[in-house]
């Protein structure tokens, strides 16, 4: 596969039309359910969701089966006494975080995580959390984001969670370059890619977040950053505004993506071209070797995305091209032009991105034109699958490694195994 | 606030939704954000429907407030009508909506459709599902019958008598098979069941429930509101008793032959299940005093202590459950086997019980299963909130005689059966049935060591001092019986006021607690 010099470059005229609709029903999560994966990452951080009954519930059926433990996770539900203003909110909430902490004496950093009724009722958690991190302080820091429905999409609660932790991150040396990398990784995939880094002599580098709270990542003038995940924009925009600077690329899904984003990084650090080539030809070969099987199952399959992860575009990209896939239409819950600028421009010309949407209308589209393949959140894949079309519940896409050389085939694997499953089944 | 871990119910309008995605022709209108549409995947995942359910939500955000959500709800509820053209539409808020004060009810009256519109009241930050479901099910059943027979009439009694069949609804546990099976015993007493629902019901079908002479209540959390209001106003007497266990069963029998006057006998004699000889059976001896700890709804859990105690022979060591609503029915119950019973919706709080307790098996929740597993206690489900592998393929009812052989066969799986445990007992010291040997059928997770220890409060409570001979002679006992002999001969050690435990405390204790 050539790698296509692209980097950056802004959609053309022959680029894939991208259309906003739709006012109708969203069929997407809320910023809460990153909870899920922020927790097993960061592994000194406990999230205190400030909400009802209904976060409470949500965020254990998207955990499924993890209740193996208890958690670091909880949600102070909100009563009727605090409503009525029987209950001082605010008490209530430092009763409650004291009793949390007092159970959980390992838990470092503390996440109070707004949710649709604790900010209509305006209950305000910055406050709270400044108030919680001075009385236990040295021992605890307390930060706060919203993860509410009314404001965040799915992953984009993963966002507003390291927007907060930004603020926290210490001020580097003016002159010190590094480069951080922005978006939860799996920690098996972090760790190839740092081996990666340092076989080219970039470094030093950081991940946000880090494994450990307490490790947090400098930054400042000398900055550059690449975004693992593409739903990162008011981190970046956080970012940015601590001098640091956003290297654009594509995102690292699949052996060109991974290259191209692994390329961003070392033409700002001036690693000689020849150099780069010798470093991650081996693993790029061996990420096309993956790829290569799944491409003869999935060449020529349509597929559709309902808008969900916001992973929809660089996964589009890597299906089309890389495993030869017929776009139908690409959903996504929204589109950040600038971060997405390099994607779209790999996009084939033609292809259909729709930024938003109405629920009924889409099945509408899907069920007309019955793709190969639909990509879509668990409340749709069993009714679709009931209908007759192969569905793949893009939550797994969040949950899975899949960024980086060695993942591609796994990736590539979750969009065939539908496939091949429906080739087997005989009734 | 409350501050929750993990919840065993989820907000009343889920139960609103149970009701509707169980019925036919119903669609409901939800004012609420686009998160609360995870609530679609409890029923297309954990149930495994085909269908989407028939909930239609508003997902208002951030830029909507104050300016257009109620114009935002009477657009969805128009769109929802002609997309689905329900027979009764269900209106109604989530906790986020119910804060915005839109007032849905009044301003889906407001468009005026020809279908009967029904609002939904479900104080979310006060109610929980269960509540919301049978609240949900007696508002659109009394919307579609209307205040009743003013002056009842002497009733027409049918001849085959008829029954309604109320409770069973989406995302119930095992109520599919339980409605197969009760429906079965009912048609073999000769009552006809004239409606169910509302499982499988559509709005019409509702308006012929005051045909039939009698109803039959097989989940009171869900429809027992709508039994009372059926005899409240339209004459319907309906029935107590839950067919669950053998016992349970012929009682229910006995309820229902009396209140359609047919002869109970021939259903009573020539029971079908096997689980009441098993049970006699001589392998079943090694289950005489199990001791199990229950927690579940309030109608499983109070039938599963009776069936565990008069049918399988173990004592009952913990009772409780997480429906507050009907805490007062498990208070009673808990008092026959000498406890005070549990009641608390705070899973740690449960945790802390099974832990202090040690019982030999949990019968739980999916809740209790993951706190079973941590603290390596077998455990059977037997109630919502359940897991997807809870709504199995075959058939499985819990109710009636058949209901009591599956349950004879989940709860004794999870336990050694007699043969093995004896022989793990004989060759405790050979390298196969070292210490860390589960009954080879478990999955291996539950071979490997507990991930976290036991509460401390569990562990503190009762500790002495071990010595290092006495411990070591202790892990060699069988570990699905160490917990209980260490608790013996901690409690020996503490009542005679010895500090050390030796060997001999050991094998003291051993004798003491052996007759
Ligand atoms: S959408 Fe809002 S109310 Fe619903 S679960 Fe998410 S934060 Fe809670
Ligand atoms: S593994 Fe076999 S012998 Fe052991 S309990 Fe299970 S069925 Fe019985």
């Amino acid at each position: 596969m050539s790698a296509p010099q692209v980097a950056g470059a802004l959609p053309g005229p022959d680029s894939p039309s991208v259309a906003r609709s739709g006012r109708g029903q969203r069929e997407v999560f809320c910023g809460l359910t990153s909870i899920v994966w922020l927790h097993r990452k960061i592994q000194d951080a406990f999230f205190l969701v400030v909400g009802s009954r209904t976060c409470a519930h949500l965020i254990q059926s998207a955990a499924g089966v993890m209740i193996f433990a208890e958690p670091r996770f909880a949600t102070a539900i909100i009563e009727d006494r605090d409503l009525a203003g029987l209950a001082d909110a605010n008490d209530e909430l430092d009763r409650v975080v004291g009793r949390l902490l007092e159970r959980r004496p390992d838990i470092r950093l503390l996440f109070l995580v707004g949710s649709c009724p604790s900010e209509v009722i305006k209950l305000d958690l910055g406050r709270a959390a400044a108030r919680l991190s001075q009385a236990f302080a040295p021992r605890v820091r307390v930060l706060n984001y919203s993860g509410s429905g009314i404001e965040t999409t799915f992953t984009e609660g993963e966002d507003a969670c390291l927007a907060a932790l930004v603020a926290e991150l210490p001020e580097a040396a003016p002159a010190a370059r590094s480069l951080l990398v922005v978006g939860t990784l799996a920690d098996v995939v972090e760790d190839q890619l740092r081996r990666l880094f340092a076989e080219l002599g970039i470094g030093p580098v950081c991940f946000l977040p880090s494994r450990d709270a307490a490790d947090l990542p400098p930054v400042g003038a000398g900055t550059v950053f690449l975004l693992a995940q593409p739903f990162s924009t008011a981190t970046a925009r956080a970012l940015e505004e601590r001098g640091a600077r956003k290297l654009a690329a594509p995102f690292p899904l699949g052996a060109e993506g991974t290259t191209l984003w692994l390329q961003a990084a070392a033409t700002a650090f001036g690693v000689d071209p020849m150099h780069f080539n010798r470093v991650v030809a081996p693993a790029r070969a061996r990420a096309s070797a993956a790829l290569a099987p799944y491409r003869t199952q999935l060449a020529g399959k349509r597929v559709f995305f309902f808008p969900d992860s916001h992973l929809e575009v660089p996964l589009a990209r890597l299906l089309s091209r890389e495993l030869g896939m017929q776009l139908l239409e690409v959903g996504t819950p929204q589109l950040n032009r600038q971060h997405m600028a390099s994607e779209l421009a790999l996009l084939p010309a033609g292809a259909s991105v729709r930024e938003g949407g109405d629920v009924e209308e889409q099945l509408d589209r899907c069920r007309t034109l019955r793709p190969d393949l639909t990509v879509c959140g668990l409340g749709l894949a069993n009714p679709l699958e009931a209908e007759g079309l192969t569905s793949k519940w893009s939550i797994e896409l969040v949950f899975t490694p899949i960024q980086g050389y060695e993942q591609a085939g796994d990736l590539a694997r979750l969009f065939a195994r539908p496939l091949e499953r429906q080739m087997r089944l005989r009734c | 606030m409350q501050l929750t871990v993990w919840t065993y119910e989820g907000p009343p309008h889920v139960g609103a939704m149970r009701i509707a995605t169980a019925m036919r022709g119903i669609h409901y209108v939800l004012h609420a954000p686009q998160g609360d549409t995870y609530a679609d995947l409890l029923f297309t995942m954990i149930e495994r429907r085909d269908e989407r359910p028939p909930v239609s939500y508003t997902t208002f955000q951030a830029r909507d407030l104050g300016t257009d959500t109620a114009q935002l709800f009477k657009r969805a509820a128009q769109e929802a009508y002609e997309r689905f053209r329900p027979q009764a539409l269900l209106v109604g808020a989530s906790c986020t909506a119910e804060l915005l004060q839109d007032d849905p009810g009044g301003l889906a009256k407001a468009l005026d459709l020809p279908v009967p519109v029904i609002p939904l009241e479900l104080p979310a930050y006060q109610r929980k599902e269960n509540w919301g479901a049978a609240e949900t099910f007696y508002r659109l059943t009394r919307a579609l019958l209307g205040p009743g027979r003013p002056t009842p009439e002497a009733k027409v009694r049918h001849d085959p008598p008829r029954c309604n069949l109320l409770g069973p609804a989406a995302l119930g546990f095992r109520h599919r098979d339980d409605t197969t099976e009760i429906t079965a015993l009912l048609n073999r007493m000769g009552i006809e069941v004239h409606v169910t629902a509302p499982a499988g019901a559509s709005p019409a079908d509702l308006q012929r429930i005051p045909e039939a002479d009698f109803n039959v209540v097989l989940y009171p959390e869900i429809a027992g509101s709508t039994a009372q209001y059926l005899e409240r106003c339209f004459g319907m007497p309906f029935t107590r008793e839950q067919p669950i266990g053998i016992l349970g069963t012929q009682a229910f029998i006995r309820e229902v032959a009396a209140l359609a006057q047919v002869p109970a006998e021939p259903a009573l004699t020539g029971s079908p299940a096997r689980s009441a000889w098993y049970s006699r059976s001589v392998d079943s001896n090694y289950l005489t005093g199990k001791r199990v700890f229950i927690f579940a709804d309030a109608t499983h859990a109070v039938a599963a202590a009776r069936m565990a105690r008069d049918e399988l022979g173990f004592t009952v060591v913990g009772l409780g459950t997480y429906a507050r609503e009907q805490a007062r029915e498990v208070r009673e119950a808990a008092r026959l086997y000498g406890l005070e019973a549990l009641i608390t919706d705070d899973y740690l709080e449960v945790e802390k019980h099974i832990a202090a307790t040690q019982p030999e098996l949990v019968l739980g929740t999916q809740m209790e299963r993951h706190i079973a597993k941590r603290l390596r206690i077998p455990c059977a489900v037997i109630s919502a909130p359940a897991h997807v592998q809870d709504y199995p393929a075959r058939y499985s009812p819990q109710m009636g005689f058949e209901g009591a052989n599956v349950l004879f066969d989940t709860w004794v799986h999870p336990l050694m059966m007699g043969l093995e445990e004896h022989l793990l007992t004989m060759f405790s010291e050979d390298r196969e049935f070292h210490n860390e040997a589960a009954p080879s059928h478990l999955p291996a997770a539950a071979r490997a060591p507990a991930q976290a220890p036991a509460p401390a409060e569990a562990r503190d409570a009762g500790a002495r001092c071990w010595s290092s001979e006495a411990e070591q002679e202790l892990q060699k006992v069988p570990f699905f019986v160490r917990g209980k002999a260490r608790r013996n001969t901690e409690r020996f050690a503490q009542e005679r006021g010895l500090a050390l435990i030796t060997l001999e405390t050991l094998y003291d204790a051993k004798a003491h607690y052996s007759h």
